[in-house]
């Protein structure tokens, strides 16, 4: 017998604080493996979020950098910059990105960073326990939006990967699902084009992760990645949106 | 012919490797908890597994290894 499927040499032995059925630790899966297969160990820095993924500098094997929230795209900038030869990816929730950090990742991606951006859409903050994210689905309920989300006065939730993918620095901006099995490769798939843009020097690539997050979202495990499955897909449809 | 081995220590219970074992030989133990107080993966029919590493994927924990 082979071993067909084991942990990934690109993660520490440090077990995930994530909640059971939290879907951040299959995103680390997916960036471990595809970081061990363009052979990057030992030439990657990875830049931390804050939010659940704080901690993602204990769980990557690779020098991990933490940013304050929101700037990981300006933090991954520098260090590309100076090491343009090094893998540099960001890892950010969307509270992180798509709030706090708007202004960060859209500069980065116009001005066409050679960085990977990984965006966890969970739609909602996850870490401070479950207030509306700019991601949060219409009528989806949050301890700020109690009532759930009412465009009326909440407004009505961002697509990344619709507004990044007008830029002309991304090359690559496309948008997965981490709800079954089938989905969890082709995310995969992505991940690994969008490092191999930055290989090959091309331009800003971002991958978005639609994640459940079954604390927050007060579900079971089944009823989490169900809600993935349908209701997060039906505003965020899957698919790559723009490949250059 | 698979086989699958579990860090029982990782587990959280959360069933996602039960949910998508296209065999269904998998299932959350109601007797046996690890050192978190989680119940944990069991394997219930150990001949059945194809290897097909379905439950590997899914699981965020990394708790499983595959053979085949
Ligand atoms: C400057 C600043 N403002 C606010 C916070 C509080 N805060 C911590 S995490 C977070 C949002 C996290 O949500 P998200 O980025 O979606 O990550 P998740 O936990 O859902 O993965 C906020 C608002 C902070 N730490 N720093
Ligand atoms: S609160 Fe949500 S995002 Fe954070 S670890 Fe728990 S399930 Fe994951
Ligand atoms: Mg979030």
């Amino acid at each position: 017998m082979t071993v067909v499927y084991k942990k990934s040499g690109m993660l520490t032995d440090a077990p995930f604080h994530y909640c059971p059925g939290c879907t951040h630790g299959i995103a680390h899966k997916l960036v471990a493996e595809v970081l061990e297969e363009i052979g990057a160990e030992g030439n990657v820095v990875g830049v931390a979020p804050v939010g659940c993924a704080v901690f993602a500098y204990n769980y990557f094997n690779c020098d991990m950098q933490e940013a304050s929230h929101g700037r990981a795209p300006a933090v991954a900038t520098g260090i590309k910059r100076v090491r343009p030869d090094t893998v540099v990816f960001a890892y950010q929730g969307d509270g992180d990105l798509a709030s706090i950090g708007m202004a960060e990742i859209v500069h980065a991606a116009a001005r066409g960073e050679k960085i990977t951006v990984i965006f966890i859409n969970n739609a909602i903050y996850g870490m401070t326990g479950g207030q509306m994210a700019p991601t949060t689905l219409e009528g989806q309920k949050a301890t700020t939006c109690i009532y759930g989300r009412n465009p009326e006065i909440n407004g009505n939730p961002i697509r990344m990967c619709e507004l990044i993918s007008t830029l002309t620095g991304p090359t690559y901006v496309a948008r997965a699902a981490l709800c079954d099995p089938a989905n969890v490769r082709k995310a995969k798939k992505m991940i690994k084009t969008a490092f191999e843009h930055q290989l090959n020097k091309k331009g800003f690539s971002f991958v978005e992760l639609l994640s459940a997050c079954p604390t927050n979202w007060g579900m079971t495990t089944e009823q989490a990645v169900d809600y993935v499955k349908n209701d997060m897909q039906s505003i965020y449809p899957l698919g790559v949106f723009k490949e250059e | 012919m698979g086989k699958i081995t579990i860090e029982k220590e990782r587990c959280k219970g959360c069933g996602l490797c039960v949910m998508y074992c296209p065999k269904k030989i998998l299932a959350l133990s109601d007797k046996e908890t690890n050192g978190n107080g989680y119940f944990v993966l069991t394997v219930v029919d150990e001949s059945g597994c194809i290897g097909c590493a379905n439950c590997a994927v899914m699981c965020p924990d990394s708790v499983i290894t595959v053979e085949r």
